[in-house]
């Protein structure tokens, strides 16, 4: 049972081995770099999966929450501390160790919060905010609760674009690389292509086994009984509020983190990743890969972000999107990889469904 | 001791009061009946008793604790489970997976350690399911487990709601119209099942407009109508009580 829970994770790990060998065979390496940040978009997709397709709580806002991670790290990396050296809070933030000094393109003294300090309280912020906009919001339900998160994602989107802190229109860019370990760093410099379309992925794999031992869970089963009928979730013991509250914190984290790692993959960020249609992209894959289908959706969202990344859908980009969205949802509203005709092809069933084992 | 005492418990709606002023208690090991006409207020002070109304006054004390005002899942955690008039599975998942919700409270992985798929969550989790499956073999239901809840015939959903329930190890088991939509005999071997479930030592207050199954199985018998109480008392003495006679079954003679 665990063994076989494990299987789908080893498959990945193969296929994402295979891609790399193929995109390299075939002399076509620029792939991996779409496929990396594919797989920084299939952070928010497999979050928003449990949130929306396990637990049955629509969310509008999630590019909110990636921009948000993505914004704070960046914007903690860029701004310059230098002026204010003098002050207390920053000698102190210097003397513990999470700025770090250095000069600009122009040889000007500059002095920024360490990437990975950056990358924590991006999280951590994200979190919070998450959580302060979660607690009321999901006391709604089905429209109205679309609503509060679309509500929620357009202030994001409008404070981004606005803000000339971050760059208004512009966003922000220059956003040095993340390094981690043994010369290993988030970059987007090809020479370190092939190390970070690896860490992309290894994260991607990591929340994939994280999540899919939740799914079969204690806490999975109560999320999909609330999914199922919340009161009587509720009338089983289950605290209904908590549990909806800790897995949106938990999907807007899965978001923020994947925010924080494009944003400095990319070196830049700019307020289109806060947009409503990228929310609204989310929702479509998560709804073509079948809602309740954790692997369905990473393989639509894969597909589908590479596609769009590789400029396959041209300036029609976002109708795409919507496209799928209203075709799904009149066609297949089980998504994509669950329809009828899948279903009829029991190898592929025994791949994608999601049947809850022990 | 009663394992549940209700005191003068209010509900109004608008200008319907819905339950007034009414008291009574449930005596440990005892099964007790709610009757009256459609309306009575039956449901709503199920509702009351489980915390998914607040009442507009009274108090509800269950086994030693005041629990008006509580949520339902802290009056599930404190011992009480129900079952709903209309049937509340879970339709999307399986018999067995319906009834290993009912361990919720008598299981503890949380995220975190669920997610990490820990060694001992693990062992909870087969445990739970064996108690599933057990709880359907008392049920007779046992080869219906993989079944989806949507996939179930209207009786097995019946069943199956009745052994989520008993999944919570219930000391109050809150019944709410469990022969409903059942034929005759389904509803006699329902009744037989509570009778069983009252003696592994589960109290139990239903609801029910099936006389047969009230009379047959109920140690006592409360009857509302129109939100307060008219009766309360022995299946035989409700029988004939002039009261009962002329609102619950005189009505439509007179």
């Amino acid at each position: 049972m665990a063994r076989r829970r494990n299987l789908p994770i080893v498959v990945l790990a193969l296929a994402v081995i295979a891609v790399h060998l193929l995109a390299a065979a075939a002399g076509k390496p620029q792939y991996l770099t779409q496929l990396t940040m594919a797989g920084y978009y299939s952070l928010v997709i497999v979050g928003l999966t449990l949130l929306m397709g396990y637990t049955g709580q629509i969310s509008l806002g999630h590019a909110g929450f990636f921009a948000i991670g993505g914004y704070t790290s960046g914007l903690l990396c860029t701004y310059n501390l230098h002026a204010s050296s003098g002050r207390a809070l920053v000698s102190l933030l210097h003397a513990a160790g999470l700025l770090v000094a250095g000069q600009d393109l122009y040889g000007a003294e500059i002095l920024v919060v360490r990437p990975w300090v950056a990358c924590v309280v991006a999280l951590l912020v994200t979190i919070a905010i998450a959580y302060l906009v979660g607690k009321p919001v999901l006391k709604l339900r089905g429209h109205y609760l679309a609503m509060a998160t679309l509500g929620f994602g357009t202030i994001v989107y409008k404070v981004v674009l606005g803000s000339s802190l971050v760059g208004a229109a512009d966003g922000i860019s220059d956003i040095p690389a993340f390094p981690l370990f043994a010369g290993l760093a988030v970059t987007g410099k090809s020479a370190l292509r092939t190390q970070n379309y690896y860490l992309a992925w290894g994260l991607v794999l990591g929340a994939m086994a994280l999540l899919t031992n939740l799914i079969h869970s204690r806490v999975g089963r109560a999320l999909r009984a609330i999914h199922g009928a919340e009161d009587a979730a509720d009338a089983m013991g289950v605290d209904t509020a908590r549990y909806k509250l800790s897995m949106f914190v938990l999907s807007a984290g899965l978001a923020a983190l994947g925010g924080v790692f494009l944003t400095h993959y990319n070196g830049g960020i700019g307020p289109s990743e806060a947009s409503i249609m990228k929310s609204v992209r989310y929702v479509a894959i998560v709804a073509v890969g079948g809602m309740a289908n954790l692997w369905g959706a990473l393989i639509m969202g894969v597909l589908l972000n590479f596609l769009s990344l590789r400029g396959s859908f041209g300036s029609f980009d976002d109708a795409v999107f919507g496209l799928i969205l209203l075709a799904i949802m009149l066609f297949a509203p089980d998504g994509l990889l669950r329809a009828e005709f899948v279903r009829r092809l029991p190898g592929l069933r025994r791949v994608f469904g999601q049947k809850a084992e022990p | 001791m009663s394992l549940l005492a209700v005191k003068d418990l209010c509900k109004r709606f608008g200008g319907l009061q819905a339950v007034g002023n009414v008291s009574f208690t449930v005596a440990p090991g005892s099964i007790k009946a709610l009757i009256g006409p459609n309306g009575a207020g039956k449901t709503t002070l199920f509702n009351l008793i489980f915390g998914s109304l607040l009442p507009d006054s009274g108090q509800v004390w269950f086994d030693g604790k005041q629990t008006d005002g509580w949520k339902p899942h802290q009056v599930a955690a404190a011992g009480m489970a129900r079952t709903f008039q209309h049937i509340r599975l879970f339709p999307k998942m399986s018999a067995w997976e319906n009834i290993a919700v009912g361990r919720h409270v008598h299981s503890r992985a949380g995220f975190l350690a669920s997610m990490l798929g820990l060694p001992w969550t693990q062992r909870e989790q087969r445990a739970v399911r064996e108690k599933a499956l057990e709880i359907m073999r008392f049920l007779g239901v046992a080869e219906l487990a993989d079944v989806e809840g949507i996939s179930l015939a209207y009786g097995q959903q019946r069943i199956v709601e009745l052994g989520r329930a008993l999944a919570c190890e219930p000391k109050l088991l809150l019944l709410d119209e469990p022969a409903a939509g059942l034929n005759m005999r389904e509803t006699s071997e329902m009744a037989k099942l509570i009778a069983r479930i009252r003696d592994t030592g589960v109290t139990v207050l239903l609801v029910e407009h099936d006389m047969t199954l009230v009379m047959n199985i109920s140690d006592e018998v409360l009857v509302l109508s129109y939100g307060e109480k008219i009766a309360d008392d022995k299946p035989l003495a409700i029988q004939k009580h002039p009261e009962v006679i002329k609102v619950y079954l005189g009505e439509d003679d007179a």
